[in-house]
């Protein structure tokens, strides 16, 4: 089978999210990757490295630059009477795309897998995770998003693909792009970091979540993470939510600060290998969980840990 | 302008879902149904951009058992939407299918905005919005956090992993739900009256000559491995111990 796998990418440099969706795609066939951007061709050389990939098709166009799905879906149409099958990573620009693109292809796209039991057979949660489906599609071609967790991340050299220049239709005329606020972070990206400390709605607030969370995060290197209850309540920005409908992380430490651990947080955390949680609340869904619990007071408990680390 | 809702009626999101013994699925006999949250939130802003004056009617649909007109459809009429559409069938339809159902629906109905759910939280797919707006030729706002209205545009701000991202969209235009666009309002009783007498056109999939046999088989269905709990600590000196021992601290 031949594959083609979305490229994740700032038009600078590939995004790791990228990598375990390679490493789904590699179970299928050969894996080609699409470089879709503008100014990119320094993307598509980095990705041309990737471990195991083959050919790299570089779309360089302004109407690429910000992934606009009116814009890409069509190229990838054209790519696809090359291709068997595309796969996404399950990030919000795969996730944008990958259904418009199953649509104009008359395909039913197979969301977020787990695991490739078979070239037309799949593992993919449903229910928040709460149930586990396994799905075989009898659609010629094949539609993917891969959560990240799942699988191993292909490594970023080794690889010596070649770059080839495709071209697509431009700009739809549908859509464009007006702005962005992306927050600049010092600390890791959330979804590939090795240890996170998610603070939730037992923190009362912005400014405590920010002296409290943050310092710990820092003496561990860590990510920030938060509850959905967190974000809603306007203590940290949307892209800090773990979770169903948030970001799902599977990091080696998760450290769970004032979360109560909702179906819906669980969903989203409950793949990282050793879940640490701090509650008030010694019945907390939180602690069934956890493989570390510590019930008490996070204002005393959380700055004491900090210094004593 | 006319503005569409699709609504789906799953699982309520404060039952937890049980996995049925022999694989098939999901245990739905006997448990509590509602309208999918992000459906809601479609529904209310929907009805806002009407009390605003940028939409004049507020259509709702869904596919699925025939009792949803007496419950989600009660609802979204309750909660302000002018007529509902339904389209009965017993049978689980694809998102693909789905979106096939609402492209003719659209059709015949001309709205200049279609606000969905960004995902239903039964089968988790995040499809629909965008497949209906290829099908349709549109563009597509996914995950919005603003929707705003300006003549023949709209803006659209979206939840997007790095933070916010904000697109101008040509309508008529898709627009998916995120959790923070609103806070959707409580159909109270006094409106749950009135909203009977607001009318429902009853279909079958027959009506709109669509295929809809599924192209996924679901082979089995299984509960996830199980986390066991571990141990309570009971002082931050054994968590520091604990953690230095995984290598997380020196």
């Amino acid at each position: 089978m031949k594959t083609l796998v979305w490229v994740e990418h700032d038009n600078k440099h590939v995004k790791d999210a990228t990598l375990a969706t390679v490493t789904a795609a590699a179970k299928l066939g050969e894996v080609h990757l699409l470089v879709a951007g503008s100014g990119a061709a320094g993307v598509a050389d980095e990705a041309a490295k990737i471990a195991g990939v083959g050919k790299v098709h570089l779309a360089d166009d302004a109407a690429f630059e910000h992934a606009l799905a009116e814009n890409v879906a069509p190229l990838i149409v054209t790519l696809m009477e090359s291709h068997d099958a595309i796969l996404f990573p399950s990030t919000t620009t795969g996730k944008n795309i990958a259904p418009r693109v199953a649509a104009l292809l008359d395909v039913m796209q197979i969301s977020d897998i787990l695991s490739v039991e078979a070239p037309d057979t799949f593992t993919r949660p449903i229910y928040a995770g709460n149930a586990i489906a396994t799905v075989q599609t009898s659609d010629k071609k094949l539609v993917i998003t891969v959560r990240g967790t799942a699988f191993e991340k292909a490594a970023t050299s080794g690889g010596s693909g070649t770059v080839e220049a495709v071209s697509g239709s431009g700009d739809a005329g549908l859509s464009t792009f007006a702005g962005s606020e992306i927050a600049e972070s010092v600390r890791p990206e959330l979804t590939s970091a090795k240890i996170i400390v998610s603070g939730g709605r037992a923190l009362q607030n912005s400014e405590n979540f920010h002296s409290i969370i943050e310092p710990l995060a820092d003496k561990l290197g860590a990510a920030v993470g938060a509850s959905r209850a967190a974000v809603d309540a306007g203590y940290v920005p949307n892209d800090y939510q773990v979770g169903q409908t948030g970001k799902i992380v599977a990091p080696e430490v998760y450290i769970a600060v004032g979360i109560s651990g909702a179906i819906q947080h669980l969903a989203g955390m409950k793949d990282s290998k050793i879940i640490v949680a701090i509650n008030k609340d010694e019945d907390a869904p939180i602690f069934q969980v956890a493989d570390i619990g510590l019930v008490g007071d996070l204002f005393k408990i959380v700055p004491e840990l900090t210094e004593k680390l | 302008m006319k503005v569409l809702v699709p609504v789906k009626r799953v699982l309520d999101y404060n039952v937890k879902p049980r996995v049925k013994a022999d694989g098939t699925g999901v245990d739905l006999a006997n448990v509590k149904m509602s309208m999918n949250p992000f459906d809601e939130i479609a529904i209310e802003e929907a009805v806002r951009l009407k009390e605003k004056g940028a939409a004049s009617e507020v259509v709702v649909v869904t596919i699925g058992v025939p009792k949803a007109e007496t419950d989600i459809l009660l609802t979204a009429r309750a909660m302000g939407a002018d007529r509902a559409i339904l389209i009965a069938t017993d049978d689980e339809v694809e998102p693909l299918a789905v979106a096939k159902l609402l492209a003719k629906v659209a059709q015949e109905e001309q709205p200049g905005l279609i606000i969905l759910g960004k995902q239903a939280i039964d089968d988790d797919a995040n499809q629909t919005g965008q497949m209906l707006a290829a099908l349709l030729g549109w563009a597509q706002g996914t995950f919005a956090s603003k929707v705003e209205v300006n003549g023949e545009r709209v803006s659209v701000t979206r939840e997007v992993d790095g933070g916010l991202e904000t697109v101008d969209l040509k309508l008529p235009a898709i627009v998916t739900t995120d959790l923070r666009l609103n806070e959707p309002r409580y159909a109270t009783l006094p409106n749950i009256m009135k909203a009977k007498s607001k009318p429902v056109a009853k279909k079958t999939i027959a009506d709109y000559g669509v295929d809809v046999a599924p192209r996924l088989k679901t082979l089995k269905v299984v509960e996830p491995g199980k986390r066991q709990a571990g141990v309570k600590v009971g002082s931050v000196d054994e968590l520091v111990e604990r953690l230095k021992g995984l290598g997380v601290a020196k």
